[in-house]
């Protein structure tokens, strides 16, 4: 990619977001997360810190939970990204919103979409088996109603049954 | 955040032509200090070299001698849980995972962790006078708040700490740091690359202008601490902070008898700390009854406290001593329960 100057008019960029590929320009100094939230709507992604402590604005970048605050929009350029609203449907939650709803894990409800997508990621990673696992790793996840004992039963909830799963497909 | 121009590094000769001779051009990668900083104004360059697509900086590889290259680029989860790495040099998974959050180990890269500047809340602070981050306004740290500044290494112009617990393993480890520059490839033994601040403290490292940290080696020989090791890390919270004190430990255990010793401390100091002469009076004497104290008497020589910080010594000598306690014993300290074993 070419050098380009302050104040041009953008950069060009492909990126792939919720299974939709785009084609954006973007300056610079833009980054991820403000891209999501100003130039394309998706604001279900949170600005919280805006500085990579609070974890309001995970998405999964390849299929990596990342701080969208830290990464700027025009390194993104052939990337795929899901953010929360890619995640599930309102007819069909993904098994973790659903667990969400069932174990009240939220209270005001601003950092859920961050914690949503650090958990599915957390459960994709494999890491995790213990109650102390789950709450090590999900320490990039702020909470500041303190919702964090329903988070972990939430996790954990779809963790025994994605392991119920595996069990019966091994039978 | 700053005007700047973008480019993205198509080769590693074309990265290392936008650095020479560009002071305001910065490299960036993960971006999780850079940017962050980039927001403060703490850093504003004028140009951004963009090297994550320069596909020699990747991945974990053997190198001849039997040690293993890890890439520049290589992100701190794939350190962490690497098969390699947590069989033969498990203190520095370890290390990696007492570290910030599983978000940024994601993001944040092997170079990038070497070359991340210090928490220090006046650096951190443009509204503050500070000698690294402005060289010569001043160190608002010395005679201002200084509960989590250094205690050793320290000078009248910086009282700043190295904010990484990885970079305190791979000083452990007798890592080395593989660099290419303007006048080619180099490699800088770990304890060289950090510098104290003295009166230059605007410089945390031993890098040339142009030079860009291309990989990180570990030594076939560290392997052989794969047994005995811990990384026990001090912090205000039980997970996600910087250290107040960090240890490093790791011995070559030979029956009951220490063969080699490894001993470093993170967050009291603007480098991993290490004395070699802390490790040797260690070496042929007895797991059960070796001079744990001694050692961390000898490495904590020289210690100089602030108003707020006197308590690191303290709490280090003790650190030490528990960190030893559990190499000896081969249990290393839980990553999970943040009981102290």
């Amino acid at each position: 990619m070419s050098q380009t100057q302050p104040g041009s008019p953008g950069i060009q960029i492909q990126i792939t977001i919720n299974g939709e590929p785009r084609r954006i320009a973007v300056q610079a100094s833009n980054t991820l997360l403000d891209l999501l939230r100003h130039d394309l709507g998706l604001t279900g992604t949170k600005k919280g810190c805006d500085h990579g402590q609070c974890g309001a604005c995970t998405v999964l970048i390849d299929g990596r939970r990342i701080n969208s605050c830290l990464q700027l929009a025009v390194m993104q350029d052939g990337k795929e990204i899901t953010t929360i609203e890619g995640v599930g449907q309102a007819s069909q939650l993904h098994p973790l919103q659903q667990a969400f709803i069932e174990r009240d894990a939220f209270q005001c409800g601003y950092c859920t979409p961050g914690q949503i997508c650090s958990g599915i990621a957390l459960i994709e990673e494999g890491h995790a088996a213990t109650r102390d696992e789950i709450r090590e790793l999900m320490s990039g996840n702020i909470c500041r109603c303190g919702a964090y004992p329903n988070i972990v039963d939430a996790i954990e909830d779809v963790l025994v049954q994605r392991s119920g799963v595996s069990r019966e497909a091994a039978e | 955040m700053n005007r700047f121009s973008y480019h993205r590094a198509e080769t590693l000769a074309d990265a290392i032509s936008h650095l020479r001779g560009n002071p305001a051009a910065a490299i960036i990668a993960g971006g999780t200090n850079l940017v962050d900083l980039m927001k403060y104004e703490v850093e504003r360059p004028g140009e951004l070299v963009d090297v994550t697509r320069l596909d020699e900086l990747r991945g974990i590889s053997e190198t001849p001698d039997g040690g293993l290259r890890i890439g520049a680029l290589v992100p701190n989860s794939d350190v962490a849980y690497d098969e390699r790495i947590n069989a033969r040099y498990p203190l520095l998974a370890h290390a990696v995972l007492a570290g910030a959050t599983p978000q940024l180990r994601n993001a944040a890269t092997t170079g990038g962790n070497l070359n991340q500047r210090t928490r220090c809340y006046y650096f951190n602070d443009v509204a503050t006078p500070c000698n690294k981050r402005e060289p010569g306004s001043g160190c608002s740290a010395i005679g201002g708040v200084n509960r989590i500044h250094a205690i050793l290494g320290a000078s009248d112009y910086c009282i700043a700490t190295h904010p990484s617990d990885m970079c305190v393993a791979l000083a452990a480890l007798d890592a080395e740091v593989e660099v290419v520059g303007p006048d080619g490839k180099r490699r800088i033994a770990f304890a060289d690359y950090h510098r104290l601040p003295g009166d230059e403290p605007q410089r945390d490292n031993t890098l040339r202008p142009g030079e860009i940290v291309v990989a990180v080696t570990l030594p076939r020989e560290a392997s052989a601490f794969a047994g005995n090791y811990t990384y026990l890390k001090l912090r205000d919270r039980l997970s996600y902070a910087f250290a107040l004190v960090s240890v490093a430990a790791a011995l070559k255990v030979d029956g009951r008898r220490i063969a080699a010793a490894r001993l470093a401390l993170g967050g009291v100091a603007h480098k991993p700390w290490r004395k070699l002469e802390a490790e040797e009076v260690l070496v042929g004497m007895s797991t059960d009854d070796a001079p744990f104290s001694r050692a961390a008497d000898i490495l904590l020589a020289g210690a100089q406290p602030h108003e707020h910080n006197a308590f690191k010594i303290d709490l280090a000598r003790r650190a030490i001593v528990r960190a030893l306690s559990q190499a000896a014993a081969g249990t290393p300290q839980s990553l999970t329960d943040k009981r102290i074993a």
